[in-house]
C-alpha cells in the first residue's frame, strides 16, 4: 500500500507559536518521509529539547524525545544496534552547539550513517529567548535584555572540520527545497548535516521571516525586495566530492562560502563526500558479520533460556587444571 | 628453625617495584605458579595514577584451604628495588623472609624521590628511634632483629653471566627480567619445584615464546643461585605442589564482570576511558567476537565516546532496539550519567551500569579503592524514578550476578546499577571454573511481534508502549492506589505495527507528553510499582545472605560488596576459635529488600556494620529502612582495601567489649 503524507503525521496538538519556522521543517521532513516511500516503523525521529524537541511527537514515525543536548549520541547508539533503521536527530542550535556541542564533534569523527537536522533561529525559544551559539555578536534581540556578548559559531564550518560528509543549509520557508535536502541527506552513505534557518517569530525580531526575503535589502534601482538566500545549485556551485584529491580543496571552499552572510546567504549542498568509511563499515572491518548480524538482530538465548554465547575457549585459557 | 616446622602451603607473598618494571607480570607468573600447583590463591594488586616510576605492589596470599582476602603480615617480600624495602620490609612477619638487591643496601632514604613525604616522615621516626642507618640497611637491620631471613641477590652480577651463558650481551635487554629473577629466588627459597615455576612463566609469555624461553633461562639462573646460595632454614614457610582441584581457573576482578556480559548476552558496550573500569570495556573489545551455540559467531560491540554522558545515552539508544546494553565506569563518570539514568527510569529503558567504585569524591584517589557511592546509586537522578542497585561480593560472584542484573533490567524495565569495586577490579583469585548455565536468560515481556501481546496485557491493534495495566489480584501493594500496576510489553524501535514515542516529559501510554494530573499520578504509580514487583521476584537469596553460625545468641556482621572475602576469612578464624559469628551479605540495595533483612537480623542484639565508607552507608539505608541502627561501625576510608586481619582484630576487640561504637581501620601501603 502506497504511504500518503498523512500516513506521516500524528494527531497531537502543535503548540508552537504561530508562524513559527518549525512548522515548515516539520512538513519538509514528513514531505521527504512520504516521498521515499520509507515505512513507518522503520524510520526513527530522535530530537533534542526545546521547541524542536517536539518534533517527533507530530510525525507518525517512532520518535524518540531525549535530553537536552545528547540526541547524537542517543540516536548513534540506536543506528549502530540497528543499522537498518532510518535514523533521523533533530534539534536546536542551543542544544546542539551548545549543551551538545561536544557531541556534535564526535559525531563528525564517526560518520554513522544518518541525518541530523538543526532548526537554527538564534535564539532558546523555550526558555523565552536567550541568546543562542548562533547568535551573532552584539545582536539584541527583544528577548534579550543586553546585546550578545559571545561571537557565533558556524555550525556548517564546524561540521566540515569535525568530518561529517554530508553539509548543507536549508530555509524553512522554502520546504520545497529543503524537502529536497532531506531526502539527499536520508539518502547521503555517512553522516549528513542539515542547518536550517529558522525565524522565532516570537523572540528573535532581528532574522525574521521578513528579514530573510530582504525587507531591508531592497534593489536601489527597482525598489524591490531582494530575498537574501539562494541556491547554490542554481549559482554554479558544487560541493560534491567527485575524485578523493578533491576532498581538501572542496572543504576549503565550503567552509569559505559558510562565511557568506548578510545580504547573500547561500543555501544547499555546500560539500558531500561519500568517499569517507562510514562508522558501520569501520565496524565491519573488525567485526566481519556486523552488518548481516548487528546487535539488536542478534539471539542472545536459546529456547530453554541458556545463553547462546559460549565462552568456553576464554574459560580455558584460564583454567589452571582440568 | 628446622625445615620440617615450617609453615607450609600458607603464606603472604609480596612483590614492589616502580611501575612499568614487571610487578604485575611477576605476580601473574606466581599465582599462576601456585594455582597450577593445586593451592588457592588470592592476589590484589596496588598502584599509584602514574604510569611509570611511581612505586606499584602485588600481595599474593597462598593457602591449602579456600581464601578470598588479603592479610596485612608478610611472610615473604621479594624485591629488586630500594623503595620496596623502605615501604615493606618492616611489615614482615617473625620467621619471614626479604628477597632483596645486595647491590642497595646503601641507599638512603633520602635518595629515593618518590616515597611520600608523609610516609619518609613515618620511616625516618621508626629508623630513629630503633637506633638504625636511613638507609636501606637500616631497615632491612630491622627486620633482621625481629627474625627475618635477608636472602641477599646480586642482580647485577647474576645478569652479567647469564648474558654469556645465553650468548646474548643486551644487558639492557635483560635486566628487564629481573622481575622474573627475584620472583624465582624466592620460589627457590619456599622450595617449590622449578618445573611448575617454567610452566607459569611460558604462559604468561605465551604470545612471545621466544621471550618466554628466554625468562625461564633467567629464572632457572637465579633460581639455582638461590637455591645454592642462601640457607633458608630461618624461614618459617614453604611452598610446595599438591594434586589441583579439578576445573579451577585463575581469574581477576576485571575480567569476570566482562566475561558474565558475554554470558548475558550483553551485545553493546559504551565506555570512557576512567580507572578502573576500563578494563572491563578493553577486555570485552579485545574478545568481541564471541561464538554461538547456535554455530555462527555473535559479537559484542565496544565504543569508546567522547564522555560518559555520550556513554549512557548511547547504551540506551542501543536498548531501544534490543541489544543488551551496558556502560561501565566509575564515580566521576556516573556523576555525568544521572541524567540521562533518569531518562532510561522515565522511559522504562533496560540498561546496566556497571559502576567500579573508587576513592572519591571528585577525583580522589583515583587508582585506589572505596566503596562510597552506594547512597549515590540508590538515590543519582533529580525526580524519583525505579532502578535496581545490586552489589557482587566478590570475583566468582560478580560473573553470575552480571548474568542477573542483565535480567533484571528487562524483567522489571529500568535501569540497573551493578556495584564493583577498584578491590574486586585489582583481584586476582582461584575459584571453580563459571557454570555458563546456571543462570538462565530471561528477558521479560520483550515482544518480537505486536500479535504476540495478549489482549490483557494491551490491544494488537494499537500498541501502546506505557499501557497502564491494573493487577487486579494484588490489592496488597504499597502506593495506595485501587490496584496495581503490571509492568507493560516492550517492543523494539523497528516492530511492525509497534510504533510508540519516548519522552523524558511525563507522558501518555503512547508516550506523548502530557501534564495531566491524573496521568502524571498513575503514571509515577506504574513505574514506582515495578520495585514492588522487582522485590517479589527477586529470589531472598539474591536480596542477601546468610554466613556462619546461626544461634541467637551469634554476633551480627552486616555488611555489602567487597569486604565479602574478608568477613568470611576473618569469620572462620573466629568461629575456629569458637566464637559464634554470623554475617548477613546484602545484596540488593535498592528497592531496599525491608522484609529479607528484617529476617535476617531478627532478635539479634549485636550487629556491626562493616564498610570501606567514612558515613556507614550501608547502615544509614538500614536505618532508613528498617529503623534498627548499628551497635558497632566498622569503617576504613584510607584507599586501602580492608584485610581480614583488620576485620579480625576488630571484631575480637568487640568481642572482647574493648571497643568504641566506631572504629576507624587504618592499614595500608
Amino acid at each position: 500500500m502506497a504511504l500518503k503524507l498523512s500516513d506521516y503525521k500524528t494527531e497531537v496538538h502543535n503548540d508552537w507559536c504561530p508562524g513559527c519556522g518549525d512548522f515548515g521543517i516539520l512538513n519538509a521532513i514528513q514531505m521527504a518521509l512520504s516521498e521515499m516511500g520509507i515505512q513507518k516503523h522503520r524510520a526513527v525521529i530522535f530530537s533534542g529539547i526545546g521547541c524542536s524537541g517536539k518534533t517527533p511527537h507530530f510525525i507518525n514515525t517512532y520518535g524518540i524525545h531525549t535530553l537536552h543536548g545528547r540526541v547524537l549520541p542517543f540516536s548513534q547508539g540506536a543506528k549502530l544496534c540497528n543499522p537498518e533503521l532510518e535514523v533521523i536527530a533533530v534539534g536546536g542550535d542551543g542544544d546542539g552547539l551548545g549543551i551538545g556541542a561536544g557531541h556534535f564533534v564526535s559525531a563528525g569523527r564517526r560518520n554513522v550513517d544518518m541525518l541530523y537536522i538543526i532548526f537554527n533561529n538564534g535564539v532558546y525559544g523555550l526558555t523565552k529567548g536567550q541568546a543562542s551559539p548562533t547568535l551573532k555578536l552584539g545582536l539584541k534581540t527583544k528577548s534579550l535584555p543586553l546585546p550578545n556578548s559571545n561571537n557565533s559559531v558556524n555550525p556548517l564550518a564546524l561540521a566540515a572540520v569535525s568530518g561529517f560528509t554530508f553539509i548543507a543549509r536549508g530555509y524553512s520557508y522554502d520546504v520545497r527545497h529543503l524537502k529536497d535536502l532531506i531526502k539527499q541527506g536520508i539518502a547521503h552513505k555517512g553522516l549528513a548535516y542539515l542547518d536550517v534557518l529558522q525565524p522565532c517569530p516570537t523572540y528573535n525580531d532581528i532574522n525574521t521571516r521578513e528579514w530573510y526575503q530582504g525587507s531591508d535589502n531592497l534593489d536601489p534601482e527597482t525598489g524591490k525586495q531582494i530575498p537574501r538566500t539562494y541556491k547554490l545549485e542554481g549559482a554554479g556551485y558544487d560541493g560534491i566530492v567527485h575524485l578523493e584529491d578533491e576532498a581538501d580543496s572542496k572543504m576549503s571552499n565550503a567552509i569559505l562560502k559558510s562565511y557568506e552572510w548578510g545580504k547573500k546567504i547561500p543555501i544547499g549542498i555546500f560539500y558531500q563526500n561519500e568517499m569517507v568509511p562510514t562508522y558501520e563499515e569501520r565496524i565491519a572491518s573488525k567485526i566481519p558479520d556486523y552488518v548481516k548480524d548487528p546487535p539488536s538482530s542478534q539471539r542472545v538465548s536459546l529456547t530453554d533460556g541458556r545463553s547462546n554465547s559460549d565462552i568456553s575457549n576464554l574459560l580455558d585459557i584460564l583454567r589452571v587444571s582440568s | 628453625m628446622s625445615l620440617t616446622n615450617k609453615v607450609k602451603n600458607s603464606l603472604n607473598w609480596l612483590i614492589g617495584g616502580a611501575q612499568g618494571s614487571g610487578v604485575d607480570s611477576a605476580a601473574n607468573i606466581f599465582s599462576r605458579a601456585c594455582a597450577e600447583g593445586g593451592l588457592q590463591v588470592f592476589g590484589k594488586r596496588e598502584y599509584y595514577s602514574n604510569i611509570k616510576g611511581e612505586h606499584s605492589y602485588f600481595t599474593v596470599r597462598i593457602s591449602e584451604r579456600e581464601i578470598r582476602s588479603h592479610v596485612d603480615e608478610i611472610s615473604m617480600l621479594v624485591s629488586f628495588d630500594a623503595e620496596t624495602l623502605l615501604r615493606h620490609a618492616g611489615s614482615v612477619v617473625k620467621g619471614g623472609g626479604i628477597v632483596y638487591d645486595s647491590e642497595l643496601v646503601d641507599v638512603k632514604i633520602g635518595e629515593v624521590p618518590t616515597l611520600d613525604d608523609a610516609f619518609r616522615d613515618r620511616l625516618v621516626g621508626l629508623l630513629e628511634g630503633e637506633g638504625k642507618p636511613l638507609t636501606v640497611q637500616g631497615i632491612l637491620d630491622y627486620a633482621s632483629d625481629n627474625d627475618v631471613s635477608l636472602f641477599s641477590i646480586p642482580y647485577f652480577q647474576l645478569l652479567e653471566e647469564f648474558s654469556t651463558k645465553a650468548e646474548d650481551h643486551s644487558l639492557s635487554k635483560l635486566s628487564r627480567m629481573v622481575n622474573v629473577m627475584s620472583l624465582s629466588s624466592s620460589m627457590a627459597l619456599l622450595g617449590f619445584p622449578f618445573e611448575t615455576l617454567g610452566s607459569a612463566i611460558r604462559y604468561i609469555f605465551r604470545s612471545k615464546p621466544k621471550i618466554a624461553e628466554l625468562n625461564v633461562m633467567a629464572a632457572n639462573y637465579a633460581y639455582e643461585y638461590a637455591r645454592t646460595h642462601h640457607d633458608a632454614s630461618g624461614l618459617a614457610f614453604s611452598l610446595t605442589t599438591k594434586k589441583p582441584l579439578p576445573d579451577v581457573i585463575l581469574v581477576q576482578g576485571n575480567q569476570s564482570s566482562a566475561l558474565g556480559k558475554l554470558t548475558a548476552g550483553c551485545k553493546f558496550q559504551t565506555y570512557y576511558p576512567i580507572t578502573p573500569a576500563s578494563d572491563d570495556s578493553e577486555f570485552l573489545e579485545a574478545n568481541a567476537i564471541v561464538p554461538q551455540a547456535e554455530g555462527k559467531d555473535g559479537s559484542i560491540l565496544v565504543l569508546q565516546t567522547e564522555d560518559e554522558i555520550a556513554a549512557i545515552t548511547m547504551a540506551i539508544g542501543g536498548a531501544l532496539t534490543g541489544a543488551r546494553s551496558a556502560t561501565a565506569t566509575s564515580g566521576p563518570g556516573f556523576s555525568l550519567m544521572t541524567e540521562a539514568l533518569g531518562w532510561a527510569g522515565m522511559n522504562e529503558v533496560p540498561i546496566v551500569v556497571s559502576l567500579y567504585q573508587r576513592t572519591g569524591p571528585a577525583t580522589g584517589l583515583p587508582t585506589r579503592h572505596e566503596q562510597g557511592d552506594l547512597l549515590f546509586a540508590t538515590k543519582a537522578g533529580h525526580g524519583e524514578f525505579p532502578r535496581i542497585v545490586f552489589a557482587s561480593g566478590d570475583i566468582e560472584e560478580s560473573y553470575y550476578d552480571t548474568i542477573k542484573v542483565f535480567n533484571f533490567a528487562e524483567k522489571f524495565q529500568m535501569p540497573v546499577i551493578h556495584l564493583l569495586d577498584k578491590a574486586i577490579a585489582n583481584s586476582i583469585t582461584t575459584c571453580k571454573i563459571f557454570d555458563q548455565q546456571r543462570i538462565l536468560i530471561d528477558r521479560g515481556l520483550l515482544m518480537e511481534n505486536v500479535s504476540d501481546i495478549s489482549p490483557d496485557l494491551g490491544h494488537a491493534s494499537h500498541y501502546r508502549r506505557f499501557k497502564l495495566i491494573r493487577d487486579n489480584k494484588n490489592k496488597n501493594g504499597n502506593n495506595n492506589s485501587d490496584a496495581n500496576y503490571l509492568i507493560s510489553p516492550r517492543v523494539l524501535l523497528g516492530t511492525e505495527n509497534g510504533i510508540f514515542w519516548n519522552t523524558g516529559d511525563e507522558h501518555t501510554e503512547e508516550g506523548h507528553i502530557t501534564e495531566d494530573p491524573e496521568i502524571r499520578t498513575a503514571m509515577m504509580d506504574k513505574r514506582m510499582d515495578k520495585l514492588r514487583i522487582a522485590i517479589e521476584q527477586i529470589r531472598d537469596e539474591d536480596k542477601a545472605t546468610l554466613y556462619g553460625i546461626d544461634e541467637p545468641d551469634s554476633l551480627t556482621v552486616i555488611s555489602w560488596g567487597s569486604t565479602k572475602g574478608a568477613i568470611l576469612d576473618a569469620m572462620d578464624r573466629l568461629i575456629d576459635e569458637g566464637k559464634k559469628i554470623r554475617f548477613v551479605q546484602l545484596r540488593l540495595l535498592n528497592p531496599f529488600p525491608i522484609e529479607r533483612v528484617r529476617t535476617l537480623i531478627g532478635d539479634h542484639k549485636q550487629l556491626v556494620d562493616i564498610e570501606m565508607n567514612y558515613s556507614s552507608q550501608l547502615g544509614l539505608l538500614i536505618s532508613e529502612n528498617i529503623g534498627i541502627s548499628m551497635d558497632h561501625l566498622i569503617v576504613k576510608y584510607n584507599g586501602r582495601p580492608i584485610s581480614s586481619s583488620e576485620v579480625y582484630n576488630a571484631l575480637v576487640r568487640i568481642i572482647l567489649r574493648e571497643a568504641p561504637r566506631r572504629i576507624i581501620l587504618k592499614h595500608g601501603a
